[in-house]
């Protein structure tokens, strides 16, 4: 093979490439989901690879996620490293106790002795006008729990290593698929050597706001950093890949750059990855930041019916207004929280803005 | 056997491991006598016979014309129930109205024999709500997405009914899929140890998406209930009266105190999973024009010509019926309004919440900035 060999593939086709890849590099990895046999799965990542690797390697279960997640458990016990499909993100949850429960503590519960090899494959986020539990974004939960690693990639060549990153990492990996992406076209080099699962990724250069994002809205805040160069601001777009480790040392050097930071994702705000960012750039970037971080997200409340997603999921606009913020512009805040914007030293009186 | 001791005697199903078919009208239309369905039949007349076929007709009318608006743009998804009007229409007219449902996202067609609006439905599918309906109003709790979880609720309600001293039931509805999750083994138990009025009704479509039934259950889905010491019964599915009959005897168990059944309604799905779904990457035409010939409004047709009623005139009339609430629908649906922005962020706690109060303020301010057109751009 030839490292020349870029193919044009859509982001869906790119990670089927890395489960062929990794299915074909090693016998211990076997693929276990609804759906993922004949029909390919739902999404049709998994399309073909039933007829290539046979019904014992790609297995269709019954209807049961916890009994999914229950038995890849039991798998690795034996040596096996499967890779289990959760058909949508809300689906994940009655699998949830094995995952957090078991999954990611037998490491640590067998002082090392078992390892839990599984990727966890979840097509996430939503943009694609789906039903109540189809759209959702459950990072935060996996990215709290000790003992997983949880990763979400933002383009088809990402797709394609990350897949073959997390199926060889000897820790349990959560694989965040952004669906609403899966249609994107990018060429893929199916010859890359294996790489690290934990570093993110420079997405665009600039210097005058570090803008952190991952997975569907990388795509977004690229066009969000194309449309503030052409308002005289220069964006930094860094696209995590992993969000649990985070890659902090990247994160940490931007905003040493632009002392301003601006978290975009679709997960609702409280207790998101956007609070765990902010919270640790604040720490350990205190005296380079000009402005507060400032958190562009979901919504605190359940993904909303398809009619009113695109409310919900920070699109191009909304991530501006957060710029704006960031770099003390006129913005949608500015009546509501007067006092988030850079003021004097002792010029503050009256707190009015609320809890 | 001990399994068997545990039942109470009271139940008088047949305590047979793999409990035959139960059918009372066969695919060509002949009634057939059948001792353990016959006593919850002895009501019916050629009258009840046609409000059948009419509940059946409009059913399907509802799921086509639903089909069709998908097709057109106006539904994001739909659930076609296709070849399961007899299984639903069947199980719900043997209710009662303090009787409460608890379905998962296809009972479309006992929605509408407990009095919800189609147009609640259209809007559900649409996705412009996620309840088109009150589950209040008609005892039908909201459709349920999450595989099984249903089993687990109709269970509890069914508990408070006891506790109450109230002469109801509950009834669970899943797929042959469903009896693959915990939640519905574990609503087994419940129910058994609580000796809850409740009836869980499944209908095996025989698929699960694309997963066959023999995936899910080595044996038929109606032996597993008796190891929980719940009795079951198989009821051919697209046999209305035997799934009447079947629910009726299960319902009034369950208000008498006899505690749960379990009925595995045998059908088929005939369209796809969903409006998304292409059905021929995973199963035989063949198969499927096998269970055409099953159809359960032929059948009940057949049934009624033998009985030597006028069939084209009761069949004019349900389409007319048909006809009209397909046009009412379809004028419902050109009137809908979209939901607005403000509405995210109502109805998350049932008591002020004042961080989101807050969100909602911002949203407000934030979308002040624009001047209308903005706000209705899609998701980028
Ligand atoms: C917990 C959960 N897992 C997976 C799904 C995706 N899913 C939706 S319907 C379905 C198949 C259900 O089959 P069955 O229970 O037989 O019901 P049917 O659709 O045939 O009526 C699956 C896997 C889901 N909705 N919820
Ligand atoms: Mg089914």
């Amino acid at each position: 093979m030839t490292g020349a060999a870029a193919e044009n593939l859509t982001f869906g086709k790119a990670i089927n490439a890395g489960l062929r890849a990794a299915l074909a590099d090693d016998p211990a990895v076997l693929l276990m989901g609804e759906d993922i046999g004949q029909l390919g799965g739902v999404f049709r990542i998994t399309d073909g690879l039933q007829d290539e690797f046979g019904e014992d390697r790609v297995v269709d279960t019954p209807l049961a996620e916890s009994g999914i997640m229950g038995t890849a458990v039991g798998l690795a016990y034996r040596g096996y490293r499967p890779v289990v499909e959760i058909q949508f993100d809300g689906f994940v949850y009655p699998s949830f106790d094995q995952i957090v429960s078991q999954v990611a503590k037998l490491h640590h519960r067998t002082h090392g002795a078992v390892t839990m090899p599984i990727t966890i494959r979840i097509p996430f986020g939503g943009g694609i006008g789906s039903p109540e539990h189809h759209s959702e974004s459950p990072e935060a939960y996996f990215v709290h729990t000790a003992g997983l690693r949880v990763v979400s990639p933002s383009t088809p060549q990402e797709g394609f290593d990350l897949i073959r990153a997390a199926v060889a990492s000897n820790d349990p990996v959560v694989y965040l698929e952004p669906k609403r992406r899966y249609h994107d076209k990018a060429p893929v080099d199916l010859t890359a050597p294996l790489r690290p699962l934990g570093p993110a990724a420079l997405a665009a250069q600039g210097s005058d706001v570090t803008l952190v994002t991952y997975g569907p809205l990388v795509k977004t805040c690229l066009q969000a950093a194309e449309a503030a160069a052409a308002d005289g601001a220069s964006l930094e777009v860094i696209d995590l890949r992993s969000l649990s480790p985070i890659d902090f040392g990247l994160i940490e050097s931007s905003v040493r750059k632009t002392g301003r930071l601006v978290i975009a994702h679709e997960a609702s705000r409280t207790g998101g990855l956007g609070a765990e960012i902010a919270a640790t750039v604040t720490e350990r970037c205190f005296h380079w930041l000009e402005h507060p971080p400032v958190r562009v997200t979901g919504f605190d409340i359940p993904y909303p019916p398809a009619k009113l997603e695109h409310h919900h999921v920070p699109d191009l606009d909304r991530i501006l207004d957060g710029v704006d913020r960031a770099l003390g512009r006129p913005n949608s805040l500015d009546s509501l929280d007067p006092f988030a914007a850079p003021v004097p030293l002792g010029s503050t009186s009256d707190h009015t803005s609320g809890a | 056997m001990g399994s068997t001791s545990l039942i109470p005697p009271s139940t008088g199903m047949p305590h047979v491991p793999e409990p035959d078919l139960l059918q009372v009208l066969t695919p060509e239309g002949h009634r057939r006598p059948d001792h353990d369905l016959d006593p919850w039949l002895e009501d019916v007349t050629p009258a009840m016979l046609t409000s059948l076929h009419r509940d059946m007709t409009l059913i399907r009318r509802i799921d086509t014309e639903c089909t069709h608006l998908q097709r057109q743009g106006e539904l994001a998804l739909w659930p076609p129930l296709l070849g399961q009007e007899a299984a639903q229409a069947g199980s719900a007219v043997a209710m009662q109205d303090d009787d409460y449902v608890f379905p998962s996202y296809r009972e479309n067609g006992v929605a509408y024999l407990r009095g919800v609006d189609p147009l609640g439905l259209v809007r559900l599918w649409r996705g412009a709500t996620f309840a088109g309906w009150k589950p209040q109003d008609h005892n039908f709790a909201a459709q349920q997405i999450i595989i099984g979880a249903q089993a687990l609720h109709a269970v509890g309600y069914a508990m408070g009914i006891t506790r109450d001293g109230a002469d109801a039931a509950a009834i669970g509805y899943f797929g042959d899929g469903a009896t693959s999750q915990g939640d519905v083994n574990e609503a087994m138990v419940f129910a058994a140890s609580f000796h809850a009025p409740v009836v869980f009704f499944c209908q095996n479509n025989h698929w699960a998406i694309s997963e066959p039934v023999g995936l899910q259950a080595k044996r038929h889905i109606a032996d597993r209930p008796w190891g929980f010491g719940i009795p079951a019964m198989r009821v051919d599915g697209n046999d209305v009266l035997a799934v009447m009959a079947a629910t009726r005897r299960a319902l009034e168990r369950a208000r008498n105190s006899g505690g749960p059944t379990f009925i595995e309604a045998v059908t088929y799905r005939m369209g796809p999973h969903t409006t998304a779904d292409d059905p021929t990457r995973y199963r035989d035409a063949e198969e499927v024009e096998a269970w055409r010939a099953k159809d359960p409004i032929d059948r009940l047709e057949k049934h009624l010509a033998e009985l030597g009623e006028d069939v084209e005139a009761l069949t004019a009339d349900s389409t007319a019926a048909a006809d009209a609430m397909a046009a009412e629908l379809r004028a419902g649906v050109a009137a809908l309004a979209d939901p607005e922005p403000a509405d995210l962020f109502d109805h998350v706690y049932a008591e002020p919440h004042h961080e989101l109060e807050r969100q909602r303020e911002h949203y407000r301010l934030y979308l002040e900035q624009f001047d209308g057109p903005q706000l209705e751009a899609g998701v980028r």
